[in-house]
């Protein structure tokens, strides 16, 4: 329970730092930040790797195609929102 | 000690990510923000790769890492390269659906590997499958309803939807329920996912094509909290902090497109407030009002303007016209005429579409302004273009209460001198009204498609 209330706090927190921090960004730029954001949440490519060294075949089996996917995410979204920014341009 | 140094790794990915979000707030950061982004989550995975149970694993498990993230990364990577700015709501819809299914699968995998199976454990497990499980179907609904491959894009109702969303959101749960009471029993956990695919669907049909932009923005929020639902799974704080950040943001866009739309999130997710409910009908409105026009005397009007506003919608990105109204601002430009785009915030089909579109067309971000910016000078514009936009240019909104978008906040083109509407024809949009704006006094209508219209018009302002 312990351990519970650590790990809880750091997502509250957590969740204050990112409505902090996202109430900033221009609505100019939302398309990037949900691409970007995005790419964030491929995070889970950890877990997917942790679950690929377990011994266990099935695990293995699920960790291989979720890190398939999560890298795809994590990829795929930075990629893309790095295309994007770089098209938002001043010309003066 | 190698746990400790692992753990400082993912404060710094932590730490990395929100500078990247915080480096996001202006256009001149926001490069340098994705990159540090990016950073991060390679810091993260780097040191995950010198965990001791991967490295105790062995070359078999070391290869399926090799391959796993070659070939996402492979992927990803091509997708992000060759998708067309256009494309980019379905781009982000199934990169949504990607992130929320993997980490439902690691939920999974989690709990079939599981020792110690506290209390914790299994109701994150659960509700991280219950997540991913909605945000994967639901991302490819929307996906193929943006991409009109399967499903039409307009809300699919039947009678009784409530009802039934009701009872496979409460069968999911019971699955779940057998998982917190008895963690061995893993193969309740495949009922939950099944169940929550089957909600993630029935939760997406509903939403029309015009309220995707609500519908990506719940979507990337869920994404997040699939993620952070994991970390939970797996006592893991990088999970935590970056499944919350985008949690966070999800949630944060969600709202302004609500409210942008002046409509509950209730409302849109039923699919709801589209039903034309006004009692005025199309030819009241416009019979013998509606005055069409020409590309030679829209040239003509632009001889004695100052100040040209353009109004982008979806159409515009349907009809590929960013290019060709970059060139149209160019040549107003060397003429001396100021030339603006006002963008309303659900113009398009996701959060900042149209933004990113004049952007690709290599229109200076300074151009583009926010609705509440321009609209109290509206009535200094001498000409508003409006191209592929309807409901959020009707004046309806600011005077009929009763209309389904009643309240909405739109932007107020009809206060400008002369208004042109490049459009198809006089058919409705989205919320299935008629717009007293095509049949005002200080209105043109110019039927044609956005690219082709906008071309003309360029061609006869270097004629004339």
């Amino acid at each position: 329970m312990e351990a519970f209330v650590g790990v809880f706090t750091i997502f509250v927190l957590a969740m204050f730092v990112g409505f902090a921090v996202i109430t900033k960004v221009p609505p100019l730029l939302h398309t990037p930040l949900m691409s970007g954001s995005n790419a964030i949440s491929g995070i889970s490519i950890i877990g997917a790797l942790l679950s690929v060294a377990t011994p266990n075949r099935l695990t293995t089996v699920l960790g291989f195609i979720a890190l398939v996917f999560a890298t795809l995410n994590a990829v795929g979204g930075f990629v893309v929102t790095h295309r994007m920014l770089g098209m938002f341009r001043k010309r003066d | 000690m190698t746990s400790a140094l692992i753990g400082i790794a993912y404060l710094v990915a932590s730490v990395l990510f929100i500078f990247g979000l915080i480096g996001l707030s202006h256009p001149r950061t926001a490069v340098r923000g994705n990159l540090l982004g990016a950073i991060g989550m390679l810091i993260a995975v780097l040191a995950t790769l010198i965990d001791r149970e991967i490295l105790g694993a062995g070359p078999a498990a070391w290869a399926t890492i090799a391959v796993g993230m070659a070939l996402g990364g492979l992927l990803g990577g091509t997708f992000a390269l060759k998708v067309q700015m256009t494309a980019m709501p379905q781009m982000v819809a199934l990169l949504n659906g990607f992130g929320g299914a993997a980490s439902a699968l690691v939920a999974g995998g989690a709990l079939i590997d599981a020792t110690d199976t506290s209390v914790q454990l299994t109701v994150s497990t659960v509700a991280s499958g219950l997540i991913g499980g909605v945000t994967f179907w639901g991302s490819l609904v929307a996906f193929d309803k943006l991409q009109e491959l399967v499903l039409p894009s307009r809300p699919i109702r039947f009678p009784g939807q409530l009802a039934v969303n009701l009872v496979v959101a409460l069968i999911a749960l019971g699955f779940g329920a057998i998982i917190v009471a008895d963690p061995s029993a893993t193969w309740a956990f495949a009922g939950v996912v099944a169940a929550a695919s089957v909600l993630g669907i029935l939760l997406t049909i509903p939403i029309g094509g015009a309220d995707m932009p609500v519908a990506i923005a719940l979507l990337n929020s869920y994404s997040g909290l699939a993620a952070a639902a994991t970390g939970f799974v797996l006592d893991n704080n990088v999970l935590i902090i970056a499944g919350s950040l985008v949690g966070a943001s999800g949630i944060i866009l969600t709202r302004i497109m609500c409210r942008a739309m002046n409509r509950s999130l209730a409302n849109v997710l039923m699919g709801g407030g589209v039903a034309a409910t006004s009692d005025t009908t199309a030819d009241e409105v416009y019979a013998g009002r509606v005055k069409s026009t020409s590309a030679e005397e829209i040239a003509m009007l632009f001889d004695g303007a100052r100040r040209v506003v353009i109004v982008p919608g979806y159409g515009l990105a349907v009809s590929q016209a960013q290019h060709a109204v970059r060139d149209l601002t160019t040549l107003l430009e060397s003429r001396g005429i100021d030339v603006e785009f006002a963008i309303h915030p659900v113009a398009g089909r996701m959060p900042g579409h149209m933004n990113v579109l004049l952007a690709e067309a290599d229109i200076d971000y300074d151009r583009l302004k926010e609705m509440d910016e321009i609209n109290p000078t509206m009535n200094q514009v001498d000409v508003a273009i409006v191209v592929g936009a309807n409901d959020v240019v009707n004046p309806v909104a600011r005077t009929d209460p009763k209309s389904p978008i009643a309240g909405m906040p739109i932007i107020d083109v009809d206060k400008a001198r002369t208004v042109v509407v490049i459009k198809r024809s006089l058919s409705p949009g989205f919320a299935g009204i008629p717009n007293p704006l095509f049949a005002a006094e200080n209105t043109l209508m110019y039927f044609a498609d956005g690219k082709k219209a906008i071309l003309d018009l360029i061609a006869a302002v270097k004629e004339g």
